[in-house]
């Protein structure tokens, strides 16, 4: 047993380390600090930098680009990229598709859209959830007719995140109504400038852009773009949802998060003291601390498995239930320490030219606590995740 | 024992509620919420005329009501439908003020008021005091026969939209506060909508000079009036997220019942039945917090019983607006869904007048002393 990181792993961290400093932009780590949100060009920026590394696709081999690092490395370069405000990397293309494309692609597919998702060329998103399809995502009913050449599309996906910015998308689509609902479907790519596509704009209880409507009309997608085999999607969707489960426990945001409640609470005052000291706020952010070092070590443990190939199982479900909760909690309690000052409306209280109101970390908190409700609802609910880990235990798998 | 509201209070909660339900949709309200005004002087009128600002005050101060029950039925029926027009800020924190330390030219304010056509704001709350009523900095000094106020009061709701503000200051011997018409010379406001729809304002007071007539009451000696509306004003907080966590429960069974995954719809699982049931249990509980709070209101325990429902209030809501959320799922996060809004309403009540934490803290406190 040894619960510190190899000579090998520091050095790893050292390097990340220098990296950041030295290439992540501070008006970038300003933004995300501040809990603002970066826009198309902003993420654009950070993908070309980590690309020049040659650290965008952690996850992918070699062959295709990738930096091919285990998974103890990837937890590493997670966490010092929350630790310094980095941006997210947006998934959609690299960590969801692109496992996908490299599995089950055709070799056309992967020489044409592997290269132009490390150039940034594409942005994907995600076609996935339906209107009446949220964690049951196999009941789906957008349907793909297959004419000729093509398929003709028509249906509804929805939650589509930063759709407004993508000009691909990859789809579930029903390609045989007769079939069992988990046969039957298929996996397709779609031009996003296809006629007869329609994003409509979903505006979240915090007032932010980040989600769509995706709306099928009539659309016409040539054959070629049908990854694997016709009928087979759902195959190619469940291997796609174990990649997107990387990151899942969040250690590195909840860390930075509870960082910042600190700082916050050692500025606010009450009666006259730092709220800090206050011994029921303290009370409190120490038991989420407590909570969080245990989940930092579970979380380790399970990836020291999968850096010797050992596939996470329910113990995903385990970290994404329990990452969630604390992350929930620590946005709570900045929600709290903000005070009074919580009730401005978060663009308002932010941006402009006019003074600002209140101090600067305040501003996002209620915002950002209401918007991170939906960590414990999508990809695949908490209730979900308690049902597969019931399963798996009362049932023997 | 006998828990049911008078035949009064049972026919102003009826009528506002029809008119709440008829008046105030969704649309209607998240109009008025992206609206400049943040408040629709229309509903506002209405509200008057339906003699809910009216149910504020007792007889002797030109209402028909007044007492905790008044306040509670009306702003759970205010919070069932998610109102965000500032009838706390107007009616009964200002207008609580000036009938409590009002001279009879302030009080003629109240008439006003009662009839709809005076808005009013309480200045109160500065940049550093958080919950705590005594922290306050702003200054006066005493030029000859008029009052100079200097400093900065902090989230300031219904500030815009109000004829007066009410402004706390610091003298000798203790808080005072004045009466300052809107627009006097050295007040400037920096405006902006809530999270939770209405609008707030900081507001800076440079060198405001004032007639020695501004002042409301005694010099020196307003905490405790300040104490006793504010406590008025935990009543209807917490009757109002009780309000809105009605409205969310509902929401949700409704939506249990009527959404389908898996071929069945989600309320026939078992997971989600217990989460319901607990929701049921807080409510009812929630429901007993507000109902001791307001029936204690004139008595000696109450501090002590608003600390207390304000505490239960405040975690039953943040579990009810979280669960509510959660079994709804995605449709509960986005703006234009009815939930979305309520659950607003209810989370962010904690940040007026002392949180759970400041709550809590107060009971241990007073039960202490």
């Amino acid at each position: 047993m040894d619960l510190s990181y190899s000579p090998e792993e520091i050095a790893f961290r050292d390097e990340v380390r220098a990296f950041l400093d030295a290439k992540l932009p501070k008006e970038m780590s300003d933004v995300i600090r501040a809990g603002g949100e970066l826009g198309k060009e902003g993420h654009d920026r950070w993908h070309a930098i980590l690309n020049e590394q040659g650290w965008l696709a952690p996850n992918w081999p070699k062959e295709f680009g990738g930096a091919e690092w285990n998974a103890v490395q990837r937890h590493i370069f997670e966490e010092e990229c929350a630790a310094a405000y980095a941006p997210r990397i947006v998934p959609f293309g690299l960590s969801m598709l692109a496992p996908v494309l490299q599995k089950f692609g055709s070799k056309e597919q992967q020489d044409h859209y592997l290269p132009r998702i490390l150039s940034g060329e594409d942005w994907w998103c995600q076609g996935y959830s339906e209107p009446g399809a949220g964690s049951d995502l196999a009941s789906l009913k957008t349907k793909a007719v297959r004419d000729g050449d093509h398929y003709i599309v028509n249906g509804q996906k929805t939650w589509t995140t930063l759709g407004q910015y993508a000009n691909w998308i990859f789809c579930l689509v029903r390609t045989d109504p007769e079939a069992k609902q988990q046969e039957g479907i298929s996996f397709l790519l779609i031009d996003m400038n296809t006629p007869g596509i329609e994003v409509r704009p979903i505006i979240l209880l915090d007032g932010t852009h980040e989600v769509n409507e995706v709306w099928f009309t009539d659309v016409k997608v040539p054959v070629e773009n049908l990854v694997g085999e016709e009928n087979k999607g759902w195959t190619y969707a469940k291997y796609l949802l174990t990649h997107e489960r990387t990151n899942i426990a969040g250690v590195g945001f909840s860390q930075a998060g509870l960082n910042a409640v600190k700082r916050m609470a050692k500025a606010e005052k009450h009666k006259g003291k730092p709220l800090i000291e206050n011994p029921h706020f303290a009370a409190r952010v120490a038991q989420v601390e407590i909570d969080l070092m245990a989940m930092s070590t579970t979380n380790l443990r399970i990836i020291s498995k999968a850096a010797v190939g050992q596939a996470p199982g329910v113990e995903a479900s385990m970290l994404k239930v329990k990452g969630t909760i604390i992350r929930q909690e620590i946005n709570d309690l900045a929600r709290r320490a903000a005070g009074p000052y919580a009730m401005p409306f978060a663009s308002e209280a932010v941006e402009g030219d006019n003074m600002p109101v209140g101090p600067d970390y305040a501003g996002p908190v209620a915002a950002q606590y209401f918007n991170n409700r939906k960590l414990s609802i999508f990809g695949g609910s908490n209730e979900i995740q308690r049902g597969i880990i019931a399963k798996t235990m009362l049932a023997g798998g | 024992m006998n828990f049911d509201l008078t035949e009064e209070r049972q026919m102003l909660q009826d009528t506002l509620r029809r008119f709440l339900r008829d008046r105030y949709t969704t649309e209607t309200r998240n109009t008025i919420i992206d609206s400049e005004a943040g408040l629709s002087a229309e509903i506002w009128g209405e509200l008057a005329e339906l003699g809910v600002l009216g149910a504020l005050f007792s007889e002797d101060q030109g209402g028909f009501g007044g007492a905790g029950f008044d306040i509670a039925v009306v702003f759970e029926e205010l919070g069932r439908a998610g109102v965000v027009e500032p009838v706390l800020d107007t009616a009964l924190i200002c207008g609580g003020l000036l009938t409590e330390l009002g001279d009879d030219d302030q009080r003629q304010l109240v008439e006003e008021l009662i009839g709809g056509a005076l808005h009013l704001a309480l200045a109160h709350s500065e940049p550093g005091s958080r919950y705590d009523l005594d922290a306050v900095e702003t200054q006066i000094v005493q030029n000859g026969s008029d009052i100079v106020l200097n400093g900065r009061k902090a989230v300031v709701v219904n500030a815009e939209a109000a004829d007066h503000l009410i402004v706390s200051a610091r003298e000798a011997g203790g808080l005072s506060l004045f009466v300052v018409p809107s627009g006097t010379a050295g007040v400037s406001l920096r405006g902006y909508p809530m999270l939770a729809g209405g609008r707030a304002a900081e507001v800076m007071l440079d060198d405001v000079q004032l007639p020695e007539s501004a002042r409301l009451g005694a010099g020196g000696r307003a905490l405790s009036a300040l104490e006793a509306v504010i406590a008025r004003a935990n009543v209807a907080l917490a009757a109002e997220a009780l309000g809105a966590m009605e409205t969310a429960t509902a929401l949700t069974r409704e939506y249990l019942l009527t959404r389908k995954q898996f071929g069945r719809p989600i309320g026939t699982f078992q997971a989600l039945q217990h989460r319901m049931a607990d929701l049921l249990i807080e409510m009812e509980q929630a429901r007993s917090a507000v109902i001791n709070a307001a029936g204690y209101l004139e008595t000696d325990q109450r501090d002590k019983q608003i600390a207390s429902a304000r505490n239960l209030i405040g975690r039953a809501g943040r579990l009810v607006a979280e669960e509510a959320i959660q079994l709804h799922g995605g449709i509960a996060m986005t703006q234009e869904y009815e939930l979305a809004h309520i659950a607003k309403r209810i989370v962010m009540t904690d940040h007026r007048f002392g949180d759970t934490d400041y709550h809590l803290e107060r009971f241990i406190e007073l039960s202490a002393a």
